[in-house]
């Protein structure tokens, strides 16, 4: 494999608290050199200036279908989606057919991605047998096994029973595990399409109360405050939620949450003509929500984004709203949308997205060296993503190398691009037609 | 109606019409009125004018009147009648809406169980739609012809007072109705128990949960249906308590102002939500809106597809 020299290029390194222009040497997989004025003979050549090199991004909630909805996501389609989006490693949620409740299905998904060479994989085992909210799964096995699964959800669905919830949460204290709470209870959201409220109201949709989640935060944080158990809350969408999460944090109970890029862009006021690309799970919620989410993202309240990627068939989304299934595909959207919502709008600095990206789900899961977040330094693996600040483009989801292509971003126009990106120095994705060119020893 | 000259008009829900269109559909909706007092019920205004009822809900009346409408304009009408149980299965309303353009037809009238089906069909179709109820969302057809109603019983409606009763969440009929009566300059009252009431209601909407306390302000008493799903659901204890507090009954009706019109969209629960005594009274316009539903369904049918000529 040729050696690579990104020249004068801005680092942002999360694990090191690094950012810098510099120089980045990769040769066999690894970084090779950093620093300033290295020499580019017998090296491909990018001149970087302008540019931003980061660690490998890690979105720790996306649905890959598969096993069991190959028309709508492989692993192989899901992992070239993860890459174009500058992630090179994912956790890919349990919620397929069969679910991923046993040793040898995480280490079949674990094997088959290994293949690929494309990015990481860390499945989510589920909380339960058949994520049935009756009997715990194999967790302690899921963990032993290749897969080393650490984290363990029933998403799509709560545990809703709290006495089974309460047993996971001690159970998995025995090997560092962490339980990811889909916060919902069901008895509150049955049958909802969208936020309850005034667009409900008016879209004459049944409604989700900000409540459904709420409640179910509630529990789950009294929950692992009393286990002394690592608890991680997904895609929080209300304002409430963020103020139990803050309160629990400030006890110091061990809990992390993320929230998805839609419901940090996106409100419910962006409902347009019954479109079921708008049509997620929890609901979009109101701008006030949207704020309260951007505020705790900011100031770390929420430890990371997670895109909650959910392809679906264009059969099942060209259809009744409310016949429609909950989700949107997020991963190759993700940077850019949040870079020109946040990062533009300088409401985030682009060193704390970073950080949203890499070191913040990384703490979610208690992932380390060497599995992941070794920095950009020398001797460390090179997965690594470049991005093009200043690019500017329109969202296409009709080039997705995601299957998915309900995507509520379509036709915008944004910046922010992620331009190439590495997994053990190997080019996984470069954008098309990018237009700066490698070349042979710039010297 | 929506959109300009030379675009394709539609009626989706009430506010795609501005208060002119508004007036104009009254006044038209009252020409026709005269129209089927005649001996002969006809006009040739949409000769050659191809109208589809498109109807994913059992609903017997508003498609008949509909038809009725349409017939009596001297176009012709298909019906489409889709079992709601097929929908899960069968031809997606995708597919359904491409047939039917391909077969060039002029409108579709839609009813459909779940919101938003209409938007979806404007969307996948070049031809006007007509929305004919659309799951909890609207029924502008039935808004319309309220307004009619109680024009010919009060008058002119600026400022006075409507109180919509009963299962306000769950109603289309609700949901138009307020934007009619307020773009009317009505007050508007919205009483039922908290758990058949909106989180949120639209602005000008005045909320009460006491039908004694507010009957005496009427001038019109709106009682909508109440179906045997929402005691499943466990939004009211029995069908004797939720009359005991807001059925409509002779008693209560006495606390009245003396003019005051009793409406019901129908079909009526008599005994729940309205006593027969109530239904039969002549306060009662029930069957005045019935047919106030024909020569509104003929306004409209006619400014949206007419050339302007009566042709009578």
């Amino acid at each position: 494999m040729a050696e690579l020299l990104l020249r004068g290029v801005r680092v942002i390194d999360p694990f090191q608290d690094l950012e810098e222009v510099m120089d980045v040497a990769v040769a066999r997989g690894r970084i090779a050199e950093v620093g300033r004025g290295l020499s580019g003979e017998g090296r491909e050549v990018l001149e970087a200036e302008g540019l931003v090199l980061a660690p490998g991004f890690l979105d720790i909630h996306v649905h890959l279908r598969d096993p069991g909805r190959e028309d709508e996501e492989t692993l192989e389609s899901g992992l070239r989606a993860a890459v174009r989006g500058g992630f090179t490693a994912v956790c890919c949620m349990p919620n397929t057919d069969p679910p991923l409740d046993n040793a040898s299905l995480v280490e079949d998904l674990v094997l088959r991605a290994r293949g690929l060479g494309l990015a990481d994989l860390f499945p989510v085992g589920c909380v339960t047998r058949g994520r049935e909210g009756k009997e715990l799964a194999e967790m302690g096995l899921m963990f032993a096994s290749a897969a080393r699964v650490r984290a363990f959800s029933d998403d799509g669905d709560p545990v809703a029973d709290s006495g089974l919830m309460r047993r996971a949460l001690q159970y998995v204290k025995k090997f560092g595990g962490v339980i990811v709470s889909h916060a919902e209870d069901k008895s509150l959201s049955r049958g909802g399409q969208v936020n309850e409220g005034r667009v409900s109201f008016a879209l004459g949709l049944r409604g989700i109360p900000a409540l459904a989640e709420e409640v179910m935060v509630a529990r789950d944080l009294l929950l692992a405050e009393e286990t002394g158990a690592r608890l991680h809350l997904a895609h929080l969408s209300t304002a409430g939620s963020v103020r139990l999460l803050r309160e629990a944090k400030s006890r110091g109970v061990r809990v992390t949450a993320e929230a998805t890029p839609h419901h940090l862009v996106l409100s419910e006021a962006d409902i347009r003509d019954y479109d079921p690309v708008y049509k997620v799970n929890p609901p979009l919620r109101t701008p006030e929500d949207v704020r309260e989410l951007r505020r705790a993202l900011a100031d770390g309240t929420l430890d990371a984004v997670a895109t909650d990627h959910a392809p679906h068939s264009p059969e099942e989304k060209e259809r009744e709203f409310e016949y429609a299934p909950f989700g949107v595909v997020g991963m190759e959207s993700a940077f850019p949308v949040l870079y020109t919502e946040l990062v533009e709008k300088g409401e985030l600095g682009l060193p704390a997205l970073i950080d949203r990206l890499t070191r913040g789900p990384a703490r979610v899961l208690d992932l380390k060296p060497p599995e992941y977040g070794e920095g950009i330094r020398p001797g460390a693996r090179a997965d690594l993503v470049l991005l093009d600040p200043a690019a500017e483009w329109v969202i296409d989801a009709s080039t997705f190398a995601s299957r998915g292509r309900n995507c509520p971003y379509q036709g915008w126009r944004v910046r922010g691009k992620v331009v190439l990106t590495l997994k053990n120095g190997k080019v996984v994705h470069r954008a098309p037609g990018y237009q700066r060119a490698f070349s042979r020893d710039g010297g | 109606m929506a959109g300009g000259a030379g675009e394709r008009r539609h009626l989706l829900d009430v506010d795609d019409l501005g208060p002119e269109d508004l007036e104009r559909v009254l006044e038209t909706a009252r020409s026709f009125s005269e129209v089927m007092r005649r001996p002969i019920k006809k006009v040739p205004s949409l000769r050659g004018k191809t109208v589809v009822n498109l109807f994913y809900e059992p609903s017997t009346r508003t498609r008949l009147s509909f038809e009725v409408a349409a017939k009596r304009l001297s176009a012709d009408v298909l019906n489409f009648t889709a079992s709601t149980s097929s929908v899960e299965k069968g031809e997606s309303l995708k597919d359904t809406a491409l047939t039917l353009r391909a077969m060039g037809v002029d409108a579709v009238v839609i009813r459909h169980p779940v919101a938003g089906a209409p938007w979806l069909l404007r969307r996948w179709l070049d031809v006007t739609v007509l929305n004919a109820g659309d799951g909890m969302h609207a029924h502008p057809t039935q808004a319309l012809l309220d307004l009619f109603t109680m024009r010919e019983r009060l008058g002119g409606l600026e400022g006075k007072t409507i109180a919509y009763v009963g299962d306000i969440l769950h109603s289309r009929v609700a949901r138009s109705g307020f934007k009619a009566c307020l773009a009317m300059g009505m007050k508007v009252l919205a009483v039922a128990p908290p758990t058949l009431l909106p989180p949120v209601v639209p602005e000008g909407v005045e909320v009460s949960y006491d039908l004694d306390e507010v009957i005496p302000r009427c001038d019109v008493l709106y009682m909508l249906r109440v179906q045997k799903e929402r005691l499943l659901e466990g939004r009211f204890p029995s069908p004797q308590e939720y009359s005991r507090y807001y059925q409509l009954n002779m008693e209560r009706l006495r606390a009245a102002r003396p003019g005051v019109v009793v409406m019901h969209p129908g079909p009526m629960n008599r005994g729940m939500e309205i006593s027969s005594e109530v239904a039969d009274a002549p306060h009662a316009a029930i069957n005045a809106q019935v047919a106030a539903g024909v020569a509104v369904r003929m306004a409209v049918l006619f400014l949206l597809l007419g050339t302007g000529e009566r042709g009578d």
